[in-house]
């Protein structure tokens, strides 16, 4: 696996919206599948070792997914998704926020925008992620920093494997 | 009630009073010249920015200033940086997915 693919994420803190855009190696209805198929989501959502559990997901405009990003110790973080807007392969938005675990929403959240194109084999993934607070983005962090400084041996051994390719 | 970083960022004004700041220690009366709000509301951004320990005041004489504390900048940049490592982890995880897949599909 090549690492020479596009990885651009900048922050405009004073409109609080984050910019993420990276490529994959990969055609764009698989890319499209990672992103809006639950037992795919569930493989890399979460930063290793937190594990990702999706309760239930209904991919459709108004649909919900309620899922929870689970510690190593078995600490559950719930967060509620709701899609606002669906392009199939092309565009998918929707609104995302914290909850407890009987799906009450905690707010402000973030809407996150989507947008995938493909180009000679390779997909495009731009996220644009808007917070009503950016005290919830740091809300985010705090729980997995913990998490990623435990793995972060991990993921230098994952990137010394990668790299070899 | 909490303040941190984000909060101090949050409103224009405060952004328009770091960026005045950081350029040198100004006292409340020369800060408020230069927006068209009263002396109490700049009072109350700068008491909102000392609270979010973005600012420091020194008494020099009769006068109270204001200065920057560049490690409270540095902070959220500290922040915005691990943000962008989950995404990196979390990207480098797809891939691994994505090629586990096409493997598969072969």
């Amino acid at each position: 696996m090549t690492n020479n693919l596009l990885f651009d994420f900048t922050v405009d803190k004073s409109t609080k919206t984050v910019f993420i855009t990276r490529e994959f190696n990969a055609e764009l209805s698989l890319v499209w599948d990672a992103f809006t198929k639950q037992e795919l989501l569930d493989q890399w959502l979460a930063p290793k070792p937190w594990t990702s559990k999706t309760k239930y997901m209904d991919f459709k405009v108004g649909g919900k997914r309620f899922y929870a990003m689970v510690s190593p110790e078995g600490e559950e973080r719930w967060g509620i998704q709701e899609y606002t807007s669906i392009t199939p392969k092309t565009n998918f938005k929707m609104y995302n926020a914290f909850a407890d675990k009987d799906e009450n929403p905690e707010l402000p959240g973030s809407e996150w925008d989507h947008t995938f194109n493909e180009q000679n084999g390779t997909t495009k993934v731009s996220i644009t992620i808007y917070n009503e607070s950016l005290e919830r983005l740091e809300s985010i962090l705090e729980g997995f920093t913990q998490g990623m400084k435990m793995s972060l041996s991990n993921l230098e051994n994952l990137l010394a494997t990668l790299s070899k390719k | 009630m909490r303040r941190d970083i984000f909060q101090a960022i949050a409103d224009p004004t405060r952004r328009a009073i770091i960026a005045l700041i950081a350029l040198q220690a100004m006292t409340p009366n020369s800060i408020a010249e230069n927006f068209n709000t009263t002396r109490q509301a700049v009072s109350k951004h700068l008491r909102i920015l000392t609270e979010c320990e973005m600012v420091k005041q020194e008494q020099q004489g009769r006068e109270v200033y204001y200065s920057l504390q560049i490690e409270k900048m540095k902070e959220i940049d500290k922040w915005l940086s691990q943000y962008r490592k989950l995404w990196e982890t979390r990207f480098n995880q797809l891939d691994k997915v994505l090629s586990t897949i096409k493997k598969q599909k072969k």
